[in-house]
Parts: structure tokens; C-alpha cells; sequence
């Protein structure tokens, strides 16, 4: 039995309306039916676009939501439906590192105090003295010093907040921590330090961890089973290493493609698939697959109308595709004229390579994202097997047009390839729509 | 409907202002508003009138060459034939038409101005708070039966937003007679509902920022977190807003008094039970009304620029 199982979650928030009393005029469907179970002590990795429902969802977790429908287990009790007093004592065991490490702090409250209150709260610690001494343990553990204690949140460095972050969580003793994109909010020499502190502590004192990430290459690293999510759901679940050799939902295909790789000779044939429009509202979503408004292979068939559901297709490799089969077989081609306007104005995957050092010093500065906008110009499909392509133009609001007819030969839409790629270099990191 | 959604409106904008605590630490949020405050104009006329004032209503009394309500010279004066007594070296603000010393009655008026001032805003400041703590109270960690107990008193006080506040002052002095006590009241209890649907937010911004899920999440009971973390953090506007509210307190008490449903003593001084009586004679003497009106005037002024000057100080979209 897996610590933590969150069966068929659901989270809908009501849009409210009404001069007088507000009534409910729809919902958003943040997350809309979302199973996983999480291994003691391993690492789940849950990546997906911006306003996937991802923070919702591990929110939904700790009951910082209200769950709509569904189950949370963890450790044999269904957390879902616990009355307040008594999940307030479970919070003890699972615990959150927020996305925002200043925001997540009281900026009037100093660091013993943000520390103590929550073991105070669970009454861990017989008095102050105590909890001090196990707080100066804590701090050390996370590298931070001892005079941190009466200082305020906006005296430390991005990274170091952080690290308070995690070590409010760490001093309940929690068996589960829930990060929320940790490090996206801190500059890419300090990511690497961060994420592996939490693999030194992951190590040391056996947590489990749920960790949200829209980089893949955050995830890849400390993740042993990776989740894909697109619109509130799950669209594919792996462990780590095959989900990246091979990546079997069209979406998934799609978040990889943009990764480039490090090698140029593979880069040059690296093989990119580019999204139609814009991410759908959560307030209405698609019906059937929720994909299909984007999906490069959608079908006429059931792809509309049935909602595909997460299934294995062996090893542990599960995918939320009518066509799985068929697209790996080749049998399906990709049928919507390949794509011009790669993701625009949402927040992609971003494919940073963040390398992982134990050095804290040698981080890769040089790699720190510029901020660009979001939308990637306009570039030919490089895929010329589709003959009947036809490349739209492509605007970029800030930067230049640029036209590219598909129909033109194979070495110009290999230049508009390269060029595409640099764009897409520069969009990494692109600040949120 | 438009005075219902513009005064909410102008409410809620200032509510916002407590976003910016999130990025700054509380201290130095007001030490920065502070520093920026200094090199304002507004700011620093606005202190200048606050501080003469509360000087003059504090030791003037003390100071006043004469009796207040002491008919010293009451034969020199005919009001019935119009006769008065201007500005002389005894009597610097000449005399009122009972011939009293208008210069004492207005160094005493002012205390009496400002106690009522200050009276009438603590009243609503204290009850509207207690009610807006307890509307974003409900609202923010509530759950659903906190939200309904939320939309119903913020219903309650859009109503009382809605109507005229001179009106609703006037009726509440109605119903409770003629005294001080009932001019503070009244004024107080107009301003419950712009305290109120302040606080709440502000609450209801600091209600959902981060560091509220985050204690939360570490298991810190509702009440404890209302009280020591959203709550600290709402105060900046309410402060704003105080300041603000000691304006059109002595405004609106100044009113009432005019409108005679003050204090029922006429002997006491009090600048706007000295306009009304003033009114009478204003043919003959219109500088019986000036000394008092224009005290109201510029003390109104001052509150309302200290106000505004801390409003754009703490302002995070006009911070630099
Ligand atoms: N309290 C709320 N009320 C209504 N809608 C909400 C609420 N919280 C989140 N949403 C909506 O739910 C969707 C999912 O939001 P969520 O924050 O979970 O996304 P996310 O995947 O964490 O994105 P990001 O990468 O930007 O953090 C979004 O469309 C968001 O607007
Ligand atoms: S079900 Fe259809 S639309 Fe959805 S991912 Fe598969 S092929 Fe694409
Ligand atoms: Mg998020």
C-alpha cells in the first residue's frame, strides 16, 4: 500500500456572480479527476503547463482546498473527508515548501518565531528553550545559520528563504512534503543548490515527496515517477527514465520536443512538435479528450466525445490517449497542419538545463533565462514527409513577422527550423502569461 | 446605486494597499512610506495643521485671556440692533453676541472640537473593526457558512454605505436627543461601515496570500492565525483610513451642531455649535462665523492631506 493515494481528486471552484446573494454561475474545473499513489520514500514529479491545476491539486492534498469529490489516503485514512480538528493534526505529516518563498513568509513575524509556532501548534517541544535547540538542529540541516533566528524574512537571500521554507516543514517531522515549484521562483545558480538539499534531506531522513514543477528538467533529476498533467488531469504517469526515452502522449511528445538537447548534431535532428493556440480555459473545458483542441494526431473519432482514460501500456507506463498504440505504431499520422504558432502566451515547459552540481558555488550562472515573450516566432514545419503542410504565417507581437511557406524546399524550412530553436532558447524562461 | 458602488469602490481600492506588505516586511513597509512622506508637500503641511491643532486644543484652553462662557462685556453688544464688537487688543476675535471673548471660546472650542473628532472616529473605528474582523474573519477561513455570515453583513453595511451619511447621522441624532454624546455617536456610527468593509478587505487580501496557507498548513489554529497574521497585516489602510475619517468626523460633528442637535449647553464653545449660533447675526458680523469655519475648515484639511499623503506613500504602485 503506497503512503499517499489520491483517488479520482477533484477540485471545482465555483464562479460567483449576483448583486445581492451570489450564486453559482459555473465552475473551474482545476483539477477534474486526478489518481496517483506515492511510494514511501520516493519522489513524485508533477510537471504541466501554467494554470494546469497543479498548486490546486497539492493544495487539494493538504486540504488547503476543498476537494470536491474524491479521495486522499494517506497512510490508511482518507483525508478527504476528516473533520477540521482532525486533520489539522494530520498537517503534522505532510507538509508544503510554497512556490514563493518571500510571500510564504510573515514578514512580521522573525524566523523562531515562523519556526516554533507550527511545533507549538502540534505541541511538539515541552517549551521554547526546547524548540529553540531543535530549531538551531534544523537550520543547520538546511545551512543556515543560528543567527538567523531573530532575523526577518526579507533580511535573507532568495535561496536562504527557501531554505527557511523547507525547514519550517522539516521541524514538524513530517513523513510528506508537497513543493510547489520550489525553485522556479529563485535564480537558476541557486536552483541547483536548493534541489539538492532536498535530495540530502530525501536521503538522510526518509520523506517522501510530491514535487510540482512546469521544468522538466527539475523533475527529471530527483524524480522517480513522473506525472504529466494538461488541463486537471493526468495525461501520462512514468518512472522517470522511461518518460523520457520515451515520451508516449501527444503532449508529452510535444513538452519534450521542446527540450533541446545539448548535443547539436541531435538537436539538428531533433524532430519538433509545436501546439496549436492557446491552453483552454478550465472554466470550459474541451469535451472528450481534453487535448483534442491542440493534439497534433486527434482523430475524428472519440477524440471529441470520449474522455480517454489513464491506462498502462506496460511497465508502469500509463497513458490517457485512445491512440497510444497506434501513434507509437506509426498507423496514425499527425493530422492537424503542423504547427505555426508554438505555445503562445502560456508558460511552456521551460527547458532549461539545470545540471544538478554538489559544487554550491559552480552553479550555471551563464544559463539564467532571459525574459523574453512568450511567443515564439513563426518557423516552418521541418517535418517535410507532410506534403500537403501548409505553414502559416506567424506573428510575434514584439518581435519582427516573419512568413515561411512550407511548400518551399526542404532547406529553408531547415533554416527556419534552426531559427525556431533559438527562439525557442530565448522563450525559455518566459515570464507568465 | 452609483454613491452604493462608488464610496465601496474607493473602500475596497484602499483595502488593496496591504498587498504590498506581502513583498515588504511590515516595518519597513512604514519606514519607507515614512522616508517618502518626509519629501512630500502634502505630508508635511497636513502634520503642520494636525500638530498646531492638537497644540492649540491642548494647552489653548489654558492659555484663553478670559473666560469662556463669562458675559464679560454683554453690555457692549446690541445683536437686535446689529451693534457688535470687531478685533481690538482685549479682544483679539472681538466678541460674540452675548458678548463673550470669541478668542477664549475658540481655543476651548477647538478641545471640544477635537474630543468629538476623535471620539466619534474611535467609535467607528473600534465597532467597524470589530465587525470587519469578523466578516473577513468568516470569509477567509469560515468555509461556506463563514461566507453566507460574510455576504450578509457586508450587505448590511453597503446598505448603510449607500445612504447620504450626513442623513443617516441627522436620523440616529433624531432618535437619541439632543447631547454631545449623540452628535459622537452619530458620527461614529457612520463611519462603522466604511471601517468595517475596510478591514475586511484587507483580511480577505491577506487571507489569501501565502504565508496564510502556509501556517495553515503547518497545523495553526483559525483564530490564532486571524489574530496574529492576517490581522497585524490588514492595519495599514485602516491607519489610513483613521486619518481620513477625522476629517469628515469633525465635518459631519460640526454639521450636526449647526443642525442644533448638539450639545443642549450653548454655553460650552464648540466650533460648529459657535457657527450655528454665528448664522444668526451673519448680516451684521459675518467674522462670528469665520473664526469657527475656517478653524473647521483647515483642521479638516489637515487630516485629510496627512491622509492622502500616506495613502500615496504606502501605495506600492506609486512606490519607487
Ligand atoms: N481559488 C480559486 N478560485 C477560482 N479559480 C482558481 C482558484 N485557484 C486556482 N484557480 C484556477 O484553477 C486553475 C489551476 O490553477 P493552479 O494554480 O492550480 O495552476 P498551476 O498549474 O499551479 O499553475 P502555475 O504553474 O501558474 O502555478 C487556474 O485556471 C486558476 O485560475
Ligand atoms: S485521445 Fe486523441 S486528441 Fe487525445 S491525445 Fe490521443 S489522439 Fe490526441
Ligand atoms: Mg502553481
Amino acid at each position: 500500500m503506497s503512503l499517499l493515494e489520491l483517488d479520482d481528486v477533484k477540485v471545482h471552484f465555483p464562479v460567483k456572480k449576483g448583486l445581492f446573494f451570489d450564486r453559482t454561475v459555473g465552475h473551474v474545473y482545476a483539477v477534474d479527476g486526478v489518481s496517483l499513489s506515492i511510494e514511501a520514500g520516493q519522489t513524485y514529479g508533477l510537471v504541466g503547463e501554467s494554470g494546469c491545476g497543479k498548486t490546486t491539486l497539492g493544495r487539494a492534498v493538504l486540504r488547503l482546498n476543498d476537494i470536491t469529490d474524491g479521495g486522499v489516503v494517506f497512510d490508511g485514512t482518507d483525508l478527504a473527508k476528516l473533520p477540521g480538528e482532525e486533520m489539522r493534526a494530520f498537517r503534522r505529516r505532510l507538509q508544503m515548501v510554497f512556490q514563493d518563498p518571500l510571500g510564504s513568509l510573515n514578514p512580521r513575524q522573525n524566523i523562531e518565531s515562523i519556526l516554533s509556532e507550527g511545533m507549538a501548534a502540534h505541541g511538539i517541544g515541552k517549551d521554547q528553550t526546547e524548540r529553540r535547540e531543535k530549531i538551531k538542529d534544523i537550520l543547520a540541516k538546511v545551512g543556515l545559520p543560528s543567527n538567523a533566528l531573530s532575523r526577518y524574512p526579507h533580511e535573507f537571500s532568495g535561496g536562504q528563504r527557501q531554505r527557511i521554507g523547507i525547514a519550517r516543514a522539516l521541524v514538524l517531522e513530517p513523513d510528506v512534503i508537497i513543493c510547489d515549484e520550489p525553485v522556479s521562483a529563485l535564480d537558476v545558480s541557486v536552483q541547483a543548490q536548493v534541489i539538492n538539499l532536498l535530495e540530502e534531506l530525501q536521503e538522510s531522513l526518509g520523506l517522501t515527496y510530491l514535487v510540482i514543477a512546469h521544468d522538466l528538467a527539475v523533475v527529471r533529476h530527483i524524480s522517480d515517477v513522473i506525472g504529466v498533467m494538461y488541463l486537471g488531469g493526468l495525461v501520462e504517469e512514468a518512472p522517470s527514465d522511461a518518460l523520457y526515452a520515451g515520451p508516449r502522449h501527444p503532449y508529452t511528445k510535444a513538452l519534450m520536443s521542446a527540450v533541446p538537447v545539448p548535443d547539436p548534431e541531435v538537436e539538428d535532428r531533433r524532430e519538433r512538435i509545436l501546439l496549436h493556440g492557446d491552453l483552454p480555459s478550465p472554466a470550459n473545458p474541451p469535451a472528450g479528450c481534453r487535448f483534442h483542441t491542440r493534439c497534433p494526431w486527434v482523430q475524428e473519432t472519440k477524440c471529441a466525445t470520449e474522455r480517454p482514460p489513464l491506462l498502462d501500456t506496460g511497465d508502469g507506463h500509463k497513458v490517457a490517449c485512445h491512440f497510444t498504440a497506434e501513434i507509437e505504431a506509426g498507423t496514425v499520422k499527425q493530422t492537424l497542419a503542423t504547427g505555426i504558432e508554438a505555445v503562445t502566451g502560456t508558460e511552456t515547459v521551460a527547458a532549461e538545463a539545470v545540471e544538478v552540481s554538489e559544487g554550491e558555488t559552480e552553479a550555471p550562472a551563464a544559463d539564467a533565462p532571459k525574459k523574453e515573450p512568450a511567443t515564439v516566432p513563426a518557423q516552418a514545419d521541418a517535418n517535410a514527409k507532410e506534403k500537403e503542410t501548409e505553414a502559416k504565417a506567424a506573428e510575434a507581437e514584439d518581435t519582427k513577422k516573419e512568413t515561411a511557406d512550407a511548400t518551399e524546399t526542404e532547406a529553408k524550412a531547415a533554416d527556419a527550423a534552426e531559427e525556431a530553436s533559438d527562439a525557442t532558447k530565448k522563450a525559455e524562461g518566459s515570464p507568465k502569461a | 446605486m452609483t454613491i452604493l458602488t462608488n464610496k465601496a469602490d474607493k473602500i475596497d481600492r484602499l483595502a488593496e494597499l496591504t498587498q504590498s506588505t506581502e513583498s515588504v516586511s511590515g516595518s519597513s513597509l512604514w519606514r519607507e512610506a515614512f522616508r517618502r512622506m518626509r519629501s512630500s508637500k502634502m505630508a508635511i503641511i497636513g502634520a503642520a495643521i494636525i500638530a498646531a491643532f492638537i497644540l492649540v486644543a491642548i494647552v489653548g484652553p489654558m492659555l484663553a485671556p478670559h473666560g469662556a462662557t463669562a458675559q464679560n462685556w454683554r453690555s457692549e453688544v446690541f445683536p437686535n440692533q446689529g451693534k457688535f464688537v470687531g478685533m481690538r487688543g482685549e479682544n483679539w476675535f472681538g466678541l460674540d453676541h452675548l458678548g463673550r471673548d470669541m478668542f477664549s471660546r475658540w481655543l476651548v472650542g477647538a478641545r471640544q472640537t477635537l474630543l468629538v473628532g476623535v471620539v466619534s472616529m474611535l467609535i467607528g473605528l473600534i465597532v467597524g473593526a470589530l465587525v470587519g474582523v469578523l466578516s473577513g474573519a468568516a470569509a477567509t477561513l469560515g468555509g461556506k457558512a463563514g461566507q453566507r455570515v460574510d455576504t450578509v453583513i457586508m450587505r448590511f453595511t453597503d446598505i448603510m454605505l449607500s445612504l447620504p451619511s450626513l442623513l443617516l447621522a441627522v436620523s440616529i441624532a433624531a432618535v437619541l436627543g439632543q447631547s454631545l454624546t449623540t452628535v459622537m455617536i452619530a458620527v461614529g456610527v457612520v463611519q462603522i461601515p466604511i471601517f468595517a468593509r475596510l478591514l475586511r478587505g484587507s483580511m480577505l487580501v491577506q487571507g489569501g496570500a501565502d504565508y496564510v496557507l502556509a501556517a495553515k498548513a503547518v497545523g495553526i489554529r483559525r483564530k490564532r492565525i486571524v489574530l496574529t497574521q492576517i490581522l497585524p497585516n490588514s492595519l495599514s489602510p485602516v491607519i489610513v483610513q483613521a486619518t481620513l475619517s477625522l476629517a469628515t468626523a469633525i465635518i459631519e460633528a460640526a454639521a450636526l451642531s449647526y443642525l442644533g442637535l448638539g450639545n443642549p449647553d450653548p454655553a460650552v464653545p464648540e466650533w460648529g455649535v459657535m457657527l450655528s449660533q454665528a448664522q444668526r447675526f451673519f448680516d451684521n458680523e459675518p467674522m462670528m462665523a469665520a473664526y469657527p469655519a475656517v478653524g473647521i475648515i483647515i483642521t479638516a484639511l489637515g487630516f485629510t492631506l496627512l491622509g492622502e499623503a500616506m495613502r500615496e506613500a504606502l501605495d506600492p504602485k506609486l512606490r519607487g
